[in-house]
C-alpha cells in the first residue's frame, strides 16, 4: 500500500530529516518527495510505500501527526488511492 | 506522483471546506424476519441485524482513518417495517421500533431507518396501524427514522394517507414537545421515494433490493461554493462548469469509499448518491452556493434559476464519476440544517411559497421547515398533497419533513442541535384546505405515467 504524507506549516530546519526519520524507524519506504516554500509557508508531499511496515497503519499515522503538532505543522497520511481518483479519471 | 496542487486542493477540501462523506448506509433487508409471533419476528430482526452489520462501524472508522476522509454517519436501513407489521397486525409495531432501536445501539450506527409504509396506492394489511404507531415509536426511541410513501407518478397520491399524515406529524411533535419536538424530525413524507436513499430520515430498504447493500451519500457544499468564490466574475456557463467539475470530484471520493466499505464488509456496493447535503456549520451551506452565483439573499427572485442550474449541474459532474448513481441525487434544502437557509429565513427573504417553488427543481423537498404549532392537521396534510403533486407530475422524487413547534408561534425559534441544527419558525397559510383534505379517495395518477 501507497501513502502520501503532507507536511504543510511554518517552514523550520530540519522538518523534512525528522519527518523521514519517523519514515525509517518504521520501515516506511520513501519514494518521491515533492517540497515547496510559498511565502514562509512550507508544503512537502512524500510518496511512501508502507507495506513492509513493522507498525500498523494508524501508529504511523499517529506519530507523524504527533511530531506535527509537536513542530506546529499539520500533517497528514492518507492512502494515495484518494488522490488518485479525485484527480485522474 | 500525484501533482503537489492536487494533494493541497484535496486537504483544502477536507480540512476547510467540510469536505466529507456523510452517510455510509448498509441496507438490510428483513423479508424473511416476518413471523405471526412478534416477538419471535423481533429476535430475528435483532439478530440479522447486529450480524450483518456488526462491522460497520469499526470498517467505515478504518477508511476514515487510512483515507483521511470524514466519513460523519454510519447507518442502516431496512425493510418497510409495515411489511412485517402485515404478518401480526393485531400486535403493537412499537415493538419493532423498540428491536430497531436496540440494534442500532448495539452496532453504534447514527440512525436506523425503515419505519416506514408504502401506501401511494392503498393500506395493505400492517400499514395503517405501523401509520398509527409512528408518534410513538419515534417518541420511545432516539435512532429510528420513519417515512411513509404516499404518491408516486405511477399511482397517484393516496389522499386519504395524506389526511392522515397531516394528523401523525402533529401527534409525532406533541409526543415530543419535551424534546425539541424531534419526533416529527425523524418522520419524512414521500412521493415516488426511492429504494436506495441512504439520507435519513427517509431512508428504506426497498424490496427489489438485494440481501445487503451498501450506499454512500457524498456531501461538499462548502466546497462547490468555495469553488464559485474563487472564480470570481465569470459567466453562469462557466459557473455550472466549474460545479460539474466539483462534483466530479467529490463523488469519485464517494465511489472509492463505497468500493472500500463493499470491498471490506463483503456486501455489493449499491449506489453513490450524489448529493449537496449541507450541515449548520459555518461553510457547509447550499445557500451560500446560491448566494455566490449572485443572490443577496436565498430566496430572492432568482433563487430557483439558481437552483435549478445547481442540481443539474451535480448530477451531470457526479454520474460520469461513479458506476451506479441512485437515491435523491441533488442538492438538498433543509432549511434548520443550513446557515445559510436559517440566516435567510430570519431575515425574512425565503418563504415556504419560495422553498415549494425550489422543490420543483432541487432533490428532495420541504424539509425540516419548523412551522408553528397551532398549524391545524389538514394545513400539513395540504403541505403534503401541494408537495406530492409536484413530485408526481414531473416524475421526480418529493418529500415532506415538517415539525410543528407545539406551543410556539412564527418568529419564534426551535432549537434541535447536532446536524439538525435551529430553525426559525415560518409563517403557514393557514387558509383551511379542510374540505379538500377530508374527500379522501386517490389523485389519479398523472398521463405522465402512461409510458408503455
Amino acid at each position: 500500500m501507497k501513502v502520501i504524507i503532507s507536511v504543510i506549516g511554518k517552514d523550520t530546519v530540519g522538518i523534512l530529516a525528522k519527518v523521514s526519520t519517523v519514515c525509517a524507524q518504521h520501515n516506511a519506504n520513501i519514494l518521491e518527495v515533492t517540497q515547496s516554500v510559498l511565502q514562509d509557508v512550507f508544503a512537502m508531499t512524500m510518496l511512501a510505500d508502507i507495506s513492509d511496515m513493522t507498525v500498523a497503519f494508524t501508529e504511523l499515522s499517529d506519530e507523524l501527526s504527533a511530531l506535527g503538532d509537536k513542530l506546529g505543522l499539520s500533517i497528514r497520511v492518507m492512502h494515495e488511492d484518494i488522490f488518485n481518483s479525485m484527480h485522474r479519471i | 506522483m500525484i501533482n503537489i496542487g492536487d494533494i493541497l486542493e484535496t486537504i483544502t477540501m477536507i480540512q476547510d471546506e467540510h469536505l466529507d462523506i456523510r452517510t455510509v448506509t448498509m441496507g438490510i433487508s428483513l423479508l424473511e424476519c416476518a413471523d405471526s409471533d412478534i416477538d419471535r419476528a423481533c429476535e430475528k430482526i435483532y439478530d440479522k441485524i447486529t450480524r450483518y452489520a456488526a462491522n460497520l462501524v469499526p470498517v467505515c472508522n478504518d477508511i476514515e482513518k487510512e483515507y483521511g476522509i470524514p466519513i460523519i454517519n454510519k447507518r442502516i436501513s431496512v425493510t418497510p417495517i409495515a411489511m412485517l407489521a402485515a404478518a401480526c397486525p393485531s400486535q403493537d409495531p412499537v415493538k419493532f421500533a423498540h428491536t430497531l432501536e436496540r440494534a442500532a445501539k448495539a452496532v453504534g450506527v447514527n440512525f436506523i431507518g425503515g419505519y416506514s409504509a408504502l401506501v401511494h396506492k392503498g393500506f395493505s394489511k400492517g400499514d395503517y396501524g405501523l401509520i398509527e404507531s409512528i408518534p410513538r415509536a419515534l417518541a420511545e426511541t432516539s435512532h429510528v427514522c420513519s417515512s411513509v410513501n404516499i404518491g408516486s407518478t405511477k399511482a397517484g397520491i393516496n389522499m386519504d394517507a395524506v389526511a392522515k399524515m397531516g394528523k401523525v406529524v402533529k401527534e409525532a411533535a406533541e409526543l415530543t414537545k419535551d424534546g425539541n419536538c424531534m419526533g416529527a424530525a425523524k418522520l419524512v413524507i414521500f412521493c415516488n421515494a426511492p429504494e436506495d436513499n441512504p439520507f435519513m430520515a427517509g431512508a428504506f430498504h426497498g424490496v427489489g433490493e438485494p440481501d445487503c447493500v451498501i450506499n454512500v451519500g457524498v456531501s461538499g457544499p462548502g466546497v462547490v461554493s468555495a469553488a464559485i468564490q474563487k472564480a470570481g466574475d465569470c459567466d453562469i456557463t462557466a459557473i455550472a462548469d466549474i460545479v460539474k467539475r466539483t462534483a466530479f470530484k467529490i463523488t469519485r471520493m464517494g465511489q472509492l469509499v463505497a468500493k472500500e466499505a463493499s470491498k471490506r464488509l463483503c456486501v455489493p456496493f449499491g449506489i453513490v448518491d450524489l448529493s449537496l447535503a449541507p450541515t449548520p456549520a459555518v461553510g457547509d451551506s447550499v445557500a451560500r452556493i446560491l448566494e455566490g452565483m449572485g443572490l443577496e439573499n436565498c430566496g430572492a427572485c432568482g433563487t430557483t434559476a439558481c437552483l435549478a442550474l445547481l442540481n443539474d449541474a451535480v448530477k451531470k459532474g457526479g454520474v460520469m464519476a461513479s458506476s451506479h448513481v441512485g437515491g435523491l441525487s441533488g442538492a438538498f434544502i433543509p432549511v434548520s440544517e443550513d446557515a445559510g437557509m436559517i440566516e435567510a429565513a430570519r431575515g425574512g427573504h425565503l418563504s415556504i411559497e419560495k422553498l415549494e417553488a425550489m422543490t420543483a427543481v432541487c432533490s428532495v423537498g420541504l424539509d425540516m421547515i419548523v412551522i408553528p404549532g397551532d398549524t391545524p392537521a389538514e394545513v400539513i396534510s395540504g403541505i403534503i398533497a401541494d408537495e406530492a403533486a409536484i413530485g408526481m407530475i414531473n416524475s421526480k422524487t418529493t418529500a415532506v419533513r415538517v415539525v410543528p413547534a407545539v406551543g410556539k408561534k412564527a418568529g419564534e425559534e426551535l432549537e434541535f442541535g447536532g446536524l439538525f441544527g435551529s430553525g426559525p419558525i415560518m409563517k403557514v397559510n393557514t387558509s383551511s384546505p379542510a374540505r379538500f383534505i377530508s374527500r379522501g379517495g386517490r389523485i389519479p395518477a398523472p398521463i405522465q405515467s402512461l409510458k408503455n
